[in-house]
């Protein structure tokens, strides 16, 4: 028998070609048996999840809509302080008589409204108009538009619908960091419209205060439920549960009713005689409202994994050390902390993570100085329905979690974290 | 006897009008609406009449009308659009128009026409303010305020809330642009009708902001409607805006302490809009209740159960006495003669252009 020969199955086909068939059948069996999983999750959250961060960038609705103004725009020079010849008037002619027949100028009169106020109502009292003329014949344009509204005898006009005319804009994620595009490139944003900044600061910044002081007030209620007796520990754990089962909307509002100037704490406060009754704490409508009640709705996120890593610590570890001279702290600090560590990185992320994301409780209790990044990007999908900002919004806070969950993985290290 | 009159004939329309084309209409529909004491009022007034008339028919709500711009986007979207007539407040009927969701309606040709002849686009007038808008209801935005906390000059012009010696106390704002920069300007002297040239103006956007400042550290920022009375019966705020509709309800039907400040309210109007692109068989259906639900009336009807005023002119003169209290509602709609005496009236078409750049700035001044 010489080496070439290539070793045989049963079946008389070569062993290693039977081999990586089997081997496939496994995988497609596996994958089979995923599917529906697989196909879940990409319908429902990847699909979704990418369309939505194409639509920060998306910007051909101005190219669909004005074909010809966009072609008939390119050569015209925006600084020369001129408004553009007659063919672009000319084209945006035909094409507001189109788009109006379509139904379609308000649509990019609203788009092109969140770069410049006004073109809203310019774009659609001249699709009105619109309808009515000849195309052809009529003329000359530039004289017609500009009595149709006056709007089209500003340069500023015309300069906008040059800059968004391309298929995909930075325009909302400058937007989104304060800055818009001016004439010599992207500037920044006058400071009375600036507000982004501040709300991605505030978000990280709470964030972490409400992570931090979830880790404060959980750990011990975990050390607790790991290794008082099963009676007690099991009690202990329906209190923590509890308002973990109750409705967001009514624990939100409870929080009010306690915090209020006019609220449960205040009149304690008032009735002991700490302090006066012209002087009411304002503990609600600010941060310290926000962060009051994000904790505490919070909270169950934090303990719970903390618990399942801290059951798992056998407490003959405690008593060893303090049997080889340790204090109480140095056994706690040296022999049990660091155990419990992959716990609180477990809780820290949940928690985090689920904070930054949070609209609801700031909307209820924060006021002014206690609403987050996503109060606004809510505002934008539902209320303003300028969903490419909302997406630019939404795009820089998944990029700040993703930094920040990989600055984790550097410093603490993701293996280290265990959820039990 | 008119009254009798107008309900048979109307019934008696609409059983004939079902008859001819019943197997045309679709047998259900979907309603969406706010939910609460104005939603009961328009199920009471418009959906049970029509459908004792229209036996078979089966009508679901949907209390939806708070994200209702960015609900019909999404479903357009995806192709599926499941709702059949959507209560919007007016300025939101324009952005779906703007945006092509919302279906254009030729008003004298799909509604009802006064008991008196007259067409329904003057019936209506000014209110409709957008081609796919039919008008239900003009309720306005104005302020209330603890009776037994303001001393003992109750506040009867609007400025008050910007004078902190004569009323200290925490005031409730809602949390938008809108109207606040409006009363702002009012109360720092510019005249009524140059309110929005100034407005449109970096100069009347900081003069506004400069008012509000006065107060920035007194207000209590509210975005439900149902948060002022709360705020007013927990005496956490001395006067606070609100729909005039709340404070009825707090003062009429909870006896709270609060008297209404109608001075300067701002007018605002909520009806229907068709969503556009329905199937046949279904927009059939939803032309025929909307002619019924909002024919004269219909609308005096609602106002059985809600303070807020008809949309139709020829409503007026047949609103009556509220279902369960027994009292007259007139005197409470914010229309009323008395009330009405110096309003703020809304221009959409200013707040359609501007708002994304004003809320921009709003925002800023309220998170510094």
């Amino acid at each position: 028998m010489s080496n070439s020969e290539p070793m045989l199955a049963a079946d008389g086909t070569p062993l290693k070609r039977s081999l990586a068939r089997a081997l496939r059948r496994e995988k497609m069996r596996a994958l089979m048996l995923i599917a529906p999983l697989l196909l879940f999750i990409l319908l429902t959250f990847i699909l979704p999840v990418a369309d939505m961060l194409y639509r920060s960038v998306d910007n051909k609705i101005v190219s669909e809509i004005l074909p010809r103004t966009v072609v008939a725009l390119q050569d015209w020079d925006a600084d020369s302080g001129e408004l553009p010849d007659e063919a672009v008037f000319a084209a945006m002619a035909a094409d507001l008589q189109q788009a109006a027949q379509e139904k379609t100028h308000t649509k990019v009169g609203v788009r092109l409204n969140y770069e410049q106020p006004g073109i809203s109502s310019l774009f659609r009292k001249s699709g009105r108009k619109a309808k009515k003329w000849n195309v052809e014949e009529g003329g000359p344009w530039k004289e017609q538009l500009i009595e149709v509204h006056k709007g089209w005898g500003d340069p500023e006009v015309w300069r906008t619908i040059q800059t968004y005319s391309p298929r995909v804009t930075q325009g909302y994620y400058l937007n989104a960091v304060d800055m818009q595009v001016g004439t010599n490139g992207a500037e920044m944003r006058p400071e009375n419209e600036q507000i982004y900044g501040i709300l991605f600061w505030r978000t990280m910044k709470m964030s972490l205060i409400i992570t931090l002081s979830c880790i404060a007030l959980g750990y011990p209620v975990a050390w607790l439920l790991a290794n008082l007796p099963a009676r007690h520990a099991n009690l202990l754990m329906i209190l923590v549960l509890l308002p973990f089962w109750t409705s967001l909307l009514v624990r939100t509002s409870a929080w009010k009713i306690m915090l209020q100037q006019q609220g449960v704490i205040n009149d304690v406060l008032v009735w002991i005689g700490f302090v006066a009754d012209d002087s009411r704490l304002v503990m609600i409508n600010n941060q310290f409202g926000t962060i009051v009640a994000m904790t505490h709705i919070l909270l169950p996120f934090m303990i719970l994994p903390m618990y399942s890593v801290m059951q798992t610590i056998p407490p003959s570890y405690l008593r060893a050390a303090k049997s080889l001279g340790a204090t109480n702290w140095t056994a706690f600090w040296r022999v049990y902390f660091p155990q419990s560590i992959p716990g609180i990185g477990a809780g820290s992320i949940l928690v985090f993570i689920l904070a930054i994301g949070y609209y609801i409780t700031p909307a209820l209790v924060g006021g002014t100085t206690g609403t987050f990044i996503s109060n606004r990007i809510a505002f934008h999908i539902s209320s303003s329905l300028n969903w490419g900002l909302a997406a630019a919004l939404g795009a820089i806070l998944l990029a700040v979690v993703l930094i920040l969950y990989w600055a984790y993985d550097k410093i603490v290290g993701i293996d280290n974290v265990k959820l039990g | 006897m008119k009254l009798t009159k107008t309900l048979m004939a109307s019934t008696a329309l609409t059983v004939a009008a079902g008859a001819v084309v019943a197997e045309d209409m679709a047998m259900e529909m979907t309603l969406v609406s706010w939910g609460g004491a104005y939603q009961a009022s328009q199920h009471k007034a418009y959906v049970e009449p029509y459908l004792a008339a229209n036996p078979g028919v089966t009508v679901t709500w949907d209390e939806s009308s708070g994200e209702a711009v960015a609900k019909l986007r999404a479903m357009d979207e995806a192709g599926n659009v499941t709702w059949d007539l959507v209560d919007v407040v007016a300025s939101d009927s324009m952005r779906l128009c703007d945006e092509g969701l919302a279906e254009e309606l030729a008003h004298d040709d799909v509604l009802a026409s006064a008991p008196d002849g007259t067409s329904a686009s003057d019936d209506f007038g000014d209110l409709i303010v957008s081609d796919c808008f039919v008008p239900q209801i003009v309720y306005s935005t104005t302020f209330g305020y603890r009776t037994d906390l303001v001393g003992d000059t109750a506040p009867t012009e609007i400025c008050a809330i910007f004078d902190l010696e004569a009323y200290p106390g925490k005031r409730a704002l809602q949390k938008r642009p809108i109207d606040n920069m409006e009363w702002a300007l009012y109360c720092d002297g510019v005249e009524k009708d140059a309110i929005y040239d100034t407005l449109g103006t970096p100069e009347g956007v900081d003069r506004a902001l400069a008012k509000l400042d006065t107060i920035k550290d007194q207000v209590v920022w509210w975005t439900a409607g149902a948060e002022t009375p709360q705020l007013l019966a927990d005496g956490e705020v001395v006067m606070g805006s609100t729909f005039n509709g709340r404070l009825f309800s707090a003062i009429a039907e909870q006896n709270q302490p609060i008297g209404m400040l109608w001075d300067m309210q701002s007018f605002d109007l909520d009806g229907w809009i068709v969503p556009a692109n329905l199937p046949a068989d279904r927009k059939a259906r939803v032309m025929d209740f909307l002619k019924f639900a909002t024919d004269t009336q219909r609308l005096a009807d609602q106002a059985k159960y809600i303070s807020y005023g008809p949309a139709r002119a020829s409503s007026a003169p047949l609103v009556g006495k509220h279902e369960e209290l027994g009292i007259d509602m007139a005197p409470h709609m914010p229309t009323d003669p008395a009330n009405a005496g110096n309003v703020h009236v809304y221009d959409y078409e200013w707040w359609a252009d501007n708002r994304d750049d004003l809320d921009a700035k709003f925002q800023a001044w309220l998170a510094k």
